[in-house]
């Protein structure tokens, strides 16, 4: 048995609604809203205009930039608009609506069938930049970046992420059932890529037949399939490199800087799907829970169907939700309204009732000293939280480590007086940056006074 | 059904995490209440009805301070989250059964009053509530608080009118062991609680037994009464002999006084310790030292309740010095 990392809670993970649940392909519906932002980066610029006709897999967005990740239409139709819809995380974004004509055809070229290992590195990158794959686990930083590391940080070791610790969600897991081939393949690509010899495949022991899967579909290869001690957030980059090189990665650094790169299930098999079938990425499996959603299910839909649509397909709702969730219980999204569309980053689609939640009322800090035994990173959650009620945001950067909380959700998860600990922490990371801005600005205008003033004196 | 809500598409929006633990702060607060009623039930037993008394008004008297407090405060009436409860039950647990009830009623409005929330409230206090109300009463009326009934369970009313540390620091050990009959009877006596003392303080079995619940129910760590009882036990041992060096009774000291229900239930209370594990078994071997101390050098036979309250008021300081080391410092 693995050690575990030091921390964490253990949410109850509420997996039994679709564990057992083959992955449905979801109907195309009626519209998709497909923003431009779907990724951590350079926003997309939209290169078709209201009233082009479009198909499948063709390229609708893109940016030059290189941290960013190109947009592609995921059903055939027609635009019908080009303008600010709702989005998960911005409130609003400029998307690009387009209209099923029920055809449902490629573009021209794919899908196409290639193998990968006739392909160059260079070759598969350039591959896996235009397909705009992002991490699909929810972070949707560009695989091609994390895949090409400076040259400086010697990779050693690719670590395949199956924890999926968040609760409810069971998309990888149904995945690594039911495509292992493609996880092979996409876990293959990209140890060539990085040129390492050395990969893991971290699962969560709470899904055995996982574990047995994956070492039957890596059998031969190079590969370690392990299984980790099921505990929140395991799944964390940074928990998981820790749990299974015993390496941690340095305070504001990166995996990359202890030689890891770690990728997520659903990224695998887009990347497999682009290299190998020239597929870009327009569908995911998502999954569809909670104890409001009538049949819970996971699903293969595509990107830009709206909540409303996805959550139909479950058959609606069974009883009412106090909350509607982008992503995992524990780090996911609350959304207002069911207008939302299913991301690149959309690992989950939950309908949580009151008694799921299990919210109360926010009293002051008892000092229980449960959320210093929860944070992953050994932090004082307690102490960020009293700072952000007191704003004191210096403070809790320069004592308290502000920056390295990655907003786990562990210390809220454990807190018995219910304290929102990651909102104040938000709040004090927010005023930090406000405060640098305001800085920044301050010394500009004295530098150019002082110039101005430089200059006043040379025409003296 | 939800059909209004779901047409209207206005759902509720937080920050995550959008789960919790079923745990709360009246939840704790009345599993320590639950976790000592045992004792306090033994001690009614013990001592007779006065003790419920004594117990009732400390309770009752905490919960209405509390109330009115917070009404003069404007802040949300608390008196359920069984805070103020816990306070006048542990206060009046720690006072000598024949206690006037008017003196328990100012000294659970002390606690509630002026130990907790003249410091802002439920979680601000720096010292115990409840032993700051008792050592009110302490420097208030020495007399009432030093004087010990003769018990009322039979065949224990050969015991003098003192406490057992008591007889110790006046009479001697050979004179403890005599008034009990021996030293295995001794030992009995502070086990079951068949003793005199304060009213929930002496009956050390159900004390740790209602210790070993909230160990198990995750309160609190157990490594605070342990440390704690450890370091008086090694201590009272090496320096509490007169014939020498580790000549002393260990076994004795560590069911003696109010030292069970001290380091069970008043180092562990988890506002006025340290937050880390670290920082608590500093704060518990702290608290062990002082009460050796005072009872083999002070001029009181006991000294839990004022070396907790010295550790309480050194725990900012504690707390400053055993942060957690954040992830990502070594490699």
């Amino acid at each position: 048995m693995l050690k575990s990392f030091r921390g964490g809670v253990h949410p109850d993970d509420s997996k039994k609604y679709t564990a057992n649940k083959p992955i449905e392909i979801a109907p195309i519906p009626d519209k998709v809203f497909i923003p431009v932002r779907q990724h951590i980066g350079a926003p997309t610029s939209p290169v078709v205009q209201k009233g082009d006709e479009v198909k499948k897999g063709q390229l609708i967005a893109k940016s030059d930039a290189f941290v960013s990740a190109n947009i592609y239409a995921s059903i055939s139709g027609k635009v019908v608009d080009v303008g600010d819809y709702p989005h998960p995380t911005f409130g609003k974004c400029l998307a690009i609506v387009i209209e099923n004509d029920e055809k449902d055809e490629w573009v021209e070229g794919i899908p196409t069938s290639r193998n990968w290992k006739e392909l160059s590195v260079k070759e598969m990158l350039g591959i896996i930049r235009e397909a705009g794959i992002v991490g699909m686990g929810g972070a949707t930083f560009p695989v091609h970046v994390k895949l090409a590391p400076p040259p400086d940080k010697k990779v050693d070791v690719f670590i395949l992420n199956g924890a999926e610790c968040e609760p409810y969600l069971t998309a990888d897991y149904r995945s690594m059932l039911e495509n292992s081939d493609k996880v092979v393949a996409g876990v293959q690509i990209i140890m060539k890529i990085l040129n390492v010899e050395k990969a893991f495949v971290g699962i969560e022991d709470n899904k055995p037949d996982a574990i047995e899967a994956m070492k039957k579909a890596f059998e031969g290869t190079k590969v370690q399939v392990v299984g980790l001690p099921t505990k929140y957030p395991q799944g964390a980059e940074k928990m998981l490199i820790n749990v299974l090189t015993g390496r941690e990665v340095p305070s504001g650094g990166l995996p990359a800087d202890v030689g890891a790169v770690v990728q997520n299930v659903g990224t695998c098999i887009a990347i497999s799907d682009a290299v190998e079938r020239g597929i870009p990425l327009i569908q995911r499996v998502t999954t569809i829970s909670g104890g409001a959603i009538k049949e819970p299910k996971n699903i293969l839909v595509r990107i830009g169907t709206t909540f409303k649509d996805a959550i139909d397909f479950c058959g609606g709702f069974k009883e009412e939700p106090v909350k509607i969730i982008s992503g995992g219980p524990m780090m996911g999204f609350a959304q207002s309204n069911l207008d939302i569309p299913i991301m690149k980053g959309s690992s989950g689609i939950l309908g949580l009732t009151k008694n799921d939640t299990n919210e109360g009322k926010e009293s002051s800090c008892i000092r229980c000293g449960r959320c210093l035994k929860a944070c992953p990173m050994h932090l004082n959650p307690s102490m960020l939280s009293i700072l952000g009620q007191k704003d004191l945001y210096k403070e809790a950067k320069e004592e308290y480590n502000l920056f390295d909380c990655v907003e786990c959700g562990s210390c809220v998860y454990t807190c018995p007086a219910k304290r929102r600990i990651v909102q104040y922490i938000r709040y004090l990371k927010s005023e930090n940056k406000a405060a640098q801005a305001r800085e920044k600005a301050k010394a500009d205008k004295a530098k150019e006074k002082e110039e101005a003033k430089n200059k006043e004196e040379v025409i003296k | 059904m939800a059909e209004a809500q779901i047409k209207k598409n206005i759902f509720t929006i937080s920050s995550s995490p959008h789960v919790h633990c079923d745990e709360s702060v009246s939840k704790i607060m009345w599993s320590v209440c639950l976790a000592l009623t045992p004792a306090a039930i033994f001690g009614v037993f013990n001592f007779g009805i006065h003790a419920l008394e004594v117990i009732i008004t400390g309770i009752i008297a905490a919960v209405v301070t509390e109330y009115f407090v917070e009404k003069v405060r404007n802040k949300p009436i608390t008196i359920t989250d069984g805070s103020a409860f816990l306070t006048g039950l542990l206060l009046s647990m720690c006072l000598p059964p024949d206690i006037p009830p008017y003196m328990v009623a100012i000294g659970s409005f002390i606690a509630i009053a002026i130990a907790k929330h003249s410091m802002g409230g439920l979680g601000q206090n720096i010292f115990n509530p409840a032993h700051i109300g008792r050592a009110a009463l302490m420097v208030s009326w020495p007399v009432a608080m030093t004087t010990w009934s003769k018990l009322s369970a039979s065949g224990v009313d050969a015991v003098t009118t003192a406490t057992p540390l008591g007889i110790l620091k006046l009479q001697g050990y050979s004179k403890l062991v005599e008034t009990f009959g021996g030293q295995g009877a001794l030992y009995k006596a502070m086990f079951l609680g068949t003793r005199n003392g304060s009213i929930g303080e002496t009956s050390t079995i159900l004390l740790v037994l209602g210790g070993l619940y909230l160990i198990y129910k995750k309160y609190i760590n157990w490594q605070i009464p342990v440390v704690m009882i450890g370091t008086v036990g090694i201590l009272t041992w090496a320096f509490g002999g007169t014939t020498g060096l580790f000549t002393g009774d260990p076994v004795f000291h560590m069911m003696a006084g109010g030292l069970v229900i001290g380091a069970f239930f008043m180092a562990t209370d988890m506002v006025t310790i340290p937050m880390t594990i670290n920082g608590q078994v500093i704060f518990a071997l702290g608290a062990g030292a002082l009460t050796s101390l005072i009872r083999l050098k002070g001029g009181y036979p006991e000294g839990v309740c004022y070396s907790i309250l010295l550790m309480n008021a050194v725990t900012p300081l504690i707390d400053k010095f055993t942060q957690p080391v954040k992830f990502g410092t070594r490699r």
